[in-house]
């Protein structure tokens, strides 16, 4: 099928739009996905303080509460997305329209994203400011270099996710929900990485999230290099591996289940 | 008479509510999978503490304040899981299954109902409580001694907790009726302020005063420091540690009593306005 270039910005910008304009059809969003986040980052830090952690761990976990958000949102936001678009019916007019998947789920990544951030800036903001963290950058190009690739990485793999999940049933709510607390677990998101082992570590680097936060606590604290799993540099060229890979794979994953689906008839199938 | 009918009407309600409920979280793959699932999770929840507690500890498990983190975060699962399951009932039925209101028109109790469909969920919970408990002493060595367990104290307040949180499950499910998708991150977020506030993986001391106060008019910080007594035989909380088990259980008492009041007003008050409004069965398409 041909489609043309300014059609699939359009949209890119019309599946964003959706994103970021119609989540303000329910205004409690600004409570719910700002002040109320900050709760659960603020419990683990109080657990640091039950033991008497040194302080840069309150630190970690202000920088995993942050980063937990853009998790949520790759989980909530795109792998589940078109279980949720396939429920209410719209499955079949993505792939009728003349645009290109890729489209689609870039415009999914690019709106969410939005309230990923206010989420994430939130919990940044005032867990910083509460328990007075106390931050070292030791060099901003690379600090902002690493997150700007956790983030394509982490989308890239939400876009795998997303292709893969979207013929399933109730098991893609399900598997979504199975992917929250070991992934928050096994990617180090509130103690540095390398406390599981090289070999879990290693296996746990191929979620982007993993190597990201690593060098994000390598760069913004003045001993994360202590508690760092590998070298920032390593880390960096894994995560452009990592974002290019996802990217590559999930447009062939979605060719995949697209051609399943229709195979299966299960494009249309609801209440599975 | 009346009365009698009127019970056997809502223990129907419940018993169908209980078994449809059971069927919608329980069908969706192969019962190994299904059981698979239900011990990864509550399995990797418990590790990150586990984890947590390693790095600053170097491993020392053996402490009292490993098992008293341990066994509050094992039974706060309780608090999330029930809680969940009672206010997304409202969206599942609204929004995918578009049955809510043909439920509305039936001649059952709504508040029934609402319990009837978080009975899954208690019982997959109870099972993952057991299994991290499980886990806790054979694989982490948490001490704790299975013929000391005050098993009536420890019955009665899971007992009381799953009334609690019930209410408060009931609670959220009213605010669902007027709101959208939302409603799931609200259930996170008042969890999450449970979390913090209850002292589910630390002594409520460490708190700063004004949020222990917070703490201490909540029940389920009375409920959380009632199971640790019962299960480890010892409170670690100095705040908590003057109160009898009596005096906590009459707190607690107290506490629910006045949040199952507050629950019924707000449910009944935002069910008339939804009602009111024609949101009982709104489409929002989230």
């Amino acid at each position: 099928m041909r489609t043309d270039l300014r059609t699939n910005i359009k949209a890119i910008i019309a599946r964003a739009y959706v994103r970021v304009v119609g989540a303000n059809r329910e205004p409690s969003w600004w409570l719910t996905e700002t002040l109320l986040p900050i709760l659960s980052t603020a419990a683990y830090v109080y657990v640091y303080k039950a033991l008497k952690a040194p302080e840069e761990y309150t630190g970690f976990v202000i920088l995993g509460g942050t980063m937990s958000a853009y998790w949520m949102h790759v989980l909530w936001g795109m792998a589940a997305q078109f279980y949720w678009e396939k429920e209410i019916g719209n499955l079949d007019l993505y792939m009728i329209a003349p645009i290109s998947r890729m489209s689609i789920l870039l415009g999914m990544a690019s709106g969410g994203i939005f309230h990923a951030t206010t989420r994430a800036v939130c919990i940044f903001l005032a867990g910083s400011l509460i328990f007075g963290v106390d931050f070292s950058i030791i060099s901003f190009p690379k600090l902002f270099a690493v997150f700007v690739l956790t983030l394509v990485g982490l989308y890239g793999l939400g876009m795998l996710f997303s292709s893969l999940f979207m013929l399933y049933g109730r098991e893609a709510w399900h598997g979504v929900t199975l992917l929250q607390e070991p992934v928050h677990l096994l990617s180090g998101f509130f103690f540095p990485v390398k406390n599981l082992g090289f070999a879990v570590a290693s296996g746990a680097s191929l979620i982007p999230l993993t190597l990201g936060l690593d060098a994000m606590r390598q760069l913004a604290f003045k001993t994360g290099a202590k508690s760092g799993f590998i070298n920032v540099n390593l880390e960096i060229i894994a995560l452009v591996v990592l974002s290019i890979f996802f990217l590559v794979l999930s447009k062939y994953a979605w060719d995949f289940m697209e051609k399943l689906g229709k195979k299966e008839g299960r494009l249309t199938l609801r209440w599975q | 008479m009346a009365g009698f009918i009127k019970t056997k009407e809502n223990l129907r309600t419940i018993k169908t509510a209980g078994r449809l409920g059971w069927a919608i979280e329980s069908n969706w793959t192969e019962p190994f999978l299904f059981a698979l699932y239900s011990i990864v999770r509550p399995i990797a929840s418990s590790l990150i503490l586990v984890v947590m507690y390693y790095v600053v500890t170097r491993g020392k498990t053996g402490l009292d304040l490993f098992a008293y983190i341990y066994v509050g975060n094992a039974f706060f699962m309780y608090v999330y899981n029930v809680l969940f399951g009672i206010s997304w009932v409202i969206h599942d039925d609204r929004e995918h299954y578009q049955m809510i209101r043909y439920i509305y028109i039936s001649p059952i109790r709504m508040y029934y109902y609402l319990f009837g469909r978080g009975i899954a969920k208690m019982i997959l919970t109870t099972v993952a409580v057991i299994i991290t408990i499980a886990f806790g002493m054979l694989v982490l060595k948490i001490r704790i001694d299975l013929l000391a367990v005050n098993y009536p104290l420890l019955l009665f307040s899971v007992a009381v907790g799953i009334f609690i949180i019930t209410c408060l499950g009931i609670l959220l499910a009213g605010v669902s009726l007027i709101t959208a998708h939302h409603s799931w991150a609200l259930t996170e977020g008042i969890a999450g302020l449970f979390y913090l506030a209850c002292g589910a993986i630390y002594p409520i001391d460490i708190l700063p005063t004004w949020l222990q106060y917070l703490s201490k008019v909540l029940p389920l910080t009375y409920w959380l420091e009632l199971v640790r007594r019962s299960i480890l035989g010892k409170s670690m909380s100095t705040t908590l540690a003057g109160y009898s088990n009596f005096e906590l259980v009459a707190i607690m008492a107290v506490t629910t009593l006045v949040l199952a009041l507050f629950s019924h007003y707000i449910y009944r008050s935002i069910e008339y306005i939804a009602r009111k409004h024609g949101k009982i069965d709104q489409l929002t398409n989230y």
